[in-house]
């Protein structure tokens, strides 16, 4: 079973032991609208907490996701390249970005649960 | 909504179907008739060209309708009201394109002897000398070929002067939250990082932060003047002595230029470098996106370093340096050849017209006509901030609030009303913005049909008439297009049909 | 003032409306020691007439030599072609000419559709996959060119070869100077000898190359592009005579990863060499690393077939700092001269147009090979070479042609002062508008000089 956990840029990251995967929020794509295209990371590279880990792109916005917590990717979304739209249609699911695995579990606690993310954009306008 | 019945073509009267040259035509059609080239053994080494390119053939008549007709979809200048805000979209006087086309301007090789262009190099120093004296400024590099290209011009300069004082600490360029997106592009391309500085709620940049975030890291800062808000930096002598007083340097982005052409000279504001575009203050055409050009004028602390060429008044003559000379230590060279010609001329042939005292009258027109749209809507929409502004006039979306329509859907309503769009959502500083720029080529009585159409408009969306808006455009050759399916799967060139498959 | 048409009735109007006193009351935000009052512009004059305006500039013009009023042979990167009285009128409609970049695609279908036009004809002539929809000219289209290739293969190390135009050389090495990108522009090569195969490494980014090059080879890149490929760099192809492209194999076919183009030389008369357009065409992969503007086909809400600028996302009023590029305007008009030109020409002109300018070279060339004390570098070439005056000074040479009423090409020392083993250099072109008087003219005037 994963434990889900937020960060204030509107991603998601679903742990499993010492993997996690890696995801934007329902939020994030209502704000970017119609997603057109998706760059994720390679397997193997190794990604410090913070790091531009990922491209997402709509029509009128572009925008990084960022490495929630330091790993390293063992796989990226291959399927989003062809079908960005995934990302709007199910952006906790199979619009997922990226897998990888965790460096540093403590860097967890920096983050926010379920209820405190909903509070957190319920307090955005 | 229904439309008028459609019709059996898809025309709609003037309004005229035309498909892409690739699918009218024949290979054996040609629209010029060329001599038969001599039969001699080639000298190619055999690296000629094998099989068709694959270009259409079409004759005069057809491409001449074809120009024609593409060019009745378009919004222009010539044809109507174009508020564009930031773009200033000014009448372009029909003299300046006679002028750049005299054979002695328009058919003369950038590489002739200096002895056969002296008319031209004496006109790039006309050019220069109404650049330098409205401007008060020491030198001016005429190269760069935009506004973003200037401001290239003008970074890379400051680059250069940091590297000669050996200030390799400075890499911190300081740009207000309010400017144009090209401001970070262009200092992240002279290896510099970008800080951002808040504006405060007079739409001007905080002086206290501004101060507080000069440090000796501080290359430069960029600033836009008068701003993207449409407002006059009213602190702005404070600012200068404040970036100097630092040791950086300050870069002013002249866009807004138009504004104060022959009221301001920018040398009396601090500024070290700037960008002039020609082809907004100095009224040469926008052509559908181009060619601009974008000469800097720059500070005896950054004159040194001015890229090359230079036009240097020789004696009774002009003279094109296009090699260091002298004590000179250029950064460079921005563009091929010698800059923008043809948009030179056509910008000096427009300050002859006017004169100094036709441009002080301008830009007072221009802020007139701005204060006037300010002023008529001021009631209805919600202007972003208090007071008088300059040659544009910033408005947000507050007065949308509830009505279910957008900047963008308002925007797209005013094209049916025979309106081109003003600027939308820019300056980002404020919420869903509308950046309305009349120019001073507009007469009284079209600046006042505008403010009738959208004071209507406005209205007409708090009466909740949200379809109306929502679905406009409806009287354009298009109606709104899906940029989502343009961006997801690009179609960015014309294909040949893939042969017909077996029938199923 | 004819330009302006508020009249002192409607400003006093209008200035009631706003509440100010004046006009130079709506400026009270600018502080006094900013300001300048009407007299403070020293040495600047008075509004002009019309007439009056388009006779002083008539006679600055009239101090010029027009390249078409006398044999004219210079090249060098502006090549003289005839252009056909219908592109000037058609690019001077109001709705072209007068209208912006086009941000609203339902009232801008015009400039958008030939736009799409001009990508497709762009990337047909080149051999390339996709093209954008033009960038300032050539020269800064290489240094383009050379950022994507870096963004691309994520390496920093850019070669230029010493055959590129020389403008091109300098524009790219000041474009990059300020970047973590390294350019290394080797020697002046008249010869075409230089051994770039041997200098691409797995650190190599891109080589930069020009065809036919700067001093008129004409080469086969293949081998020099396999070779790239398979360092796992970039070819970059610099096109500075379009027209060639109509005779010669396109760089697409020879494996080149960039193209770029100068592409005034059709639609456009010289101008003293500005503005120019810029092709620059790639492959459909790296497509959203490409700088500048882009139309792609869509469809609009009844489902009609339209086009849009797309993939803005790399630019830079979204990406500020991270854009593909600073540049916003681009040459729209240029372009728009270009593909009407070349629609104008069309496949049967514009092969045609380019032989023409072949046979045009090699008769002058042939021509050349007999003065005296001259020697004609090239083997291959389109219709531009080098030619070699053994214990001459060229720019003194081309100086005494002037005098005799002849321009005689361009002497390398204009580019090159400090290489005095070019100075006997000079670089001749022949297009469709030289005719055999010209040659002749050429031929004796060169054959008084040298003697």
């Amino acid at each position: 079973m994963s434990t889900l956990y937020f960060t204030e840029d509107h991603e998601w990251i679903a742990v499993d032991g010492d993997t996690a995967t890696v995801g934007i929020t329902d939020y994030a794509q209502k704000q970017l609208g119609d997603v057109v295209f998706v760059e994720v990371p390679e397997a193997g590279k190794t990604l410090a907490k913070g790091d531009e880990a990922a491209v997402i792109e709509s029509v009128k916005a572009a925008s990084e996701v960022y490495a929630p917590v330091s790993g390293a990717v063992i796989e990226g979304n291959a399927d989003l390249a062809d079908a960005p739209a995934t990302v709007n249609e199910s952006p906790m699911d199979d619009g997922w970005f990226f897998k990888m695995t965790l460096s540093d579990t403590s860097e967890l606690d920096d983050l926010m649960d379920q209820e405190a993310y909903d509070s957190f954009v319920a307090g955005l306008d | 909504m229904t439309l008028d019945s459609p019709t059996v073509t898809g025309n709609r009267g003037l309004v005229i179907e035309e498909p892409l040259i690739f699918e009218q035509g024949s290979p054996d059609k040609c629209g010029v008739d060329l001599p038969e080239p001599d039969d001699r053994p080639d000298r190619l080494g055999g690296v000629a060209r094998s099989g068709p390119i694959g270009l259409p053939g079409l004759s005069e008549p057809e491409v001449v309708r074809h120009y024609t007709r593409l060019s009745q979809k378009n919004y222009a200048i010539d044809a109507g009201f174009y508020p564009l805000g930031s773009c200033t979209m000014k009448h372009n006087p029909r003299l300046n394109e006679r002028m750049a086309r005299l054979p002695g301007f328009a058919d003369l090789h950038p590489f002739q002897p200096e002895s056969t262009v002296q008319g031209a190099l004496a006109a790039m120093g006309h050019l220069s000398d109404w650049l330098l004296g409205l401007t008060g400024m020491e030198a001016v590099a005429l190269s760069p070929g935009a506004g973003a290209h200037g401001e290239l011009c003008g970074m890379q300069a400051i680059r250069a002067a940091l590297d000669a004082r050996g200030a390799d600490e400075r890499r911190v360029v300081l740009v207000p939250d309010s400017a144009h997106g090209t401001n970070p592009a262009t200092a992240a391309l002279c290896g510099f990082q970008v800080r951002g500085i808040p504006g405060n709620d007079r739409g001007r940049v905080d002086v206290d932060a501004f101060k507080a975030a000069l440090d000796d890291r501080v290359a430069a800062v960029m600033l836009t003047n008068p701003n993207t808000c449409g407002l006059f930096e009213s602190d702005i002598l404070e600012l200068s002595t404040a970036v100097h007083e630092a040791g950086a340097y300050f870069y002013l982005d002249g866009a807004n230029f138009n504004a104060i052409v022959g009221r301001v000279r920018i040398a009396d504001l601090g500024a070290d470098a700037m960008h002039i575009n020609l082809h907004k203050t100095f009224s040469t055409p926008h052509g559908g996106g181009g060619p601009g050009a974008g000469p800097t004028v720059l500070s005896g602390a950054l004159a040194p370093f001015a890229p090359l060429p230079h036009i240097v008044a020789d004696g009774a003559g002009y003279r094109l340096v296009e090699h260091v000379e002298g004590d000179m230590q250029p950064f460079g060279r921005m563009k091929g050849f010698h800059g923008q010609f043809g948009v030179f001329v056509r910008a000096l042939s427009y300050m002859m017209s006017m004169g100094v005292d036709g441009l002080r009258q301008a830009s007072g027109d221009a802020v007139l006509n701005a204060n006037y749209v300010m002023a008529r809507l001021r009631e209805t929409l919600t202007p972003s901030f208090e007071g008088p502004c300059m040659h544009e006039a910033l408005f947000d979306d507050r007065f949308l609030k509830g009505t279910g329509v957008s900047t963008l859907d308002f925007a797209k309503a005013m094209i049916d009303e025979g309106f081109h769009p003003m600027t939308m959502y820019f300056p980002l500083v404020v919420h869903g913005a509308m950046l309305m720029e009349p120019t001073e080529t507009e007469s009284k009585e079209s600046v006042d049909a505008f403010c009738d159409a959208v004071l209507a408009l406005a209205d007409k969306a708090k009466a909740g008439d949200a379809a109306f808006f929502t679905g406009a455009p409806r009287h354009t050759p298009r109606r709104r297009l899906d940029e989502t399916k343009a961006a997801r799967n690009p179609v960015l060139r014309w294909e040949p049909p893939a042969p017909a498959q077996a029938a199923e | 003032m004819r330009y302006l048409p508020l009249t002192d009735d409607d400003r006093r109007a209008m200035l009631a409306r706003i509440g100010a006193a004046s006009v130079d009351d709506l400026f009270r935000d600018v502080p006094p020691a900013a300001w300048t009052g009407p007299d403070g512009f020293d040495g600047l004059p008075p509004h002009a007439t019309e007439m009056a305006v388009e006779r002083q500039l008539s006679a600055l013009a009239a101090r010029n030599v027009a390249a078409g009023s006398v044999p004219s042979f210079l090249g060098a990167g502006a090549y003289r072609h005839h252009i056909p009285a219908a592109v000037d009128h058609l690019i001077q409609r109001g709705e072209f000419l007068t209208a912006y970049t086009p941000y609203q695609p339902e009232v801008s279908q015009g400039t958008l559709q030939y736009l799409f036009e001009f990508q497709t004809q762009v990337a047909l002539i080149t051999g390339m996959e996709v093209a954008n929809a033009s960038m300032y000219d050539a020269a800064t289209g290489v240094a383009e060119a050379a950022a994507m290739a870096c963004r691309i293969t994520r390496r920093k190390h850019v070669l230029l070869s010493g055959g590129v135009h020389p403008h091109y050389r300098a524009v790219t090495e000041s474009f990059l100077r300020y970047t973590d990108i390294e350019t290394e522009c080797l020697a002046p090569d008249p010869l075409g000898v230089e051994d770039l195969m041997g200098r691409v490494t797995a650190q190599t980014a891109c080589v930069v190359v020009q065809n036919p090059d700067f001093y008129g080879n004409l080469a086969d890149l293949s081998a020099l592009a396999a070779e790239c490929h398979a360092e796992g760099a970039l070819l970059v192809v610099a096109v500075a005579e379009p027209v060639s492209l109509g005779l010669v194999t396109p760089p697409g076919a020879m494996g080149a990863d960039i193209v770029v183009g100068e592409g005034h030389a059709i639609g456009s008369p010289l101008n003293f060499g500005g503005p120019g357009v810029g092709l620059f065409a790639t492959r459909k992969k790296y497509v959203r690393h490409m700088p500048g503007r882009l139309a792609g086909e869509t469809v609009d809400e009844e489902g009609r077939r339209g086009w849009v600028l797309t993939l803005s996302t790399r630019e830079q009023h979204i990406r500020r700092e991270k854009a593909t590029s600073n540049i916003c305007t681009n040459s729209g008009l240029i372009a728009l001269a270009w593909t009407i030109h070349m629609t104008l020409l069309g496949e049967a002109g514009f092969t045609r147009l380019a032989r023409l300018n072949h046979m045009k070279a090699v008769e002058m060339v042939e021509a050349l090979e007999r003065v005296p004390g001259l020697k004609v570098v090239p083997r291959h070439f389109f219709n531009e070479v080098m030619v070699r005056l053994p214990g001459q000074n060229a720019a003194g040479v081309v100086d005494a042609l002037a005098e005799r009423g002849v321009l005689a090409g361009v002497p390398l020392s204009r580019f090159y002062p400090t290489y005095p083993e070019l100075a006997d250099g000079l670089l001749l072109c022949a297009t469709e508008t030289t005719d055999t008087a010209d040659i002749e003219a050429l031929v004796s005037a060169l054959t008084e000089v040298l003697r």
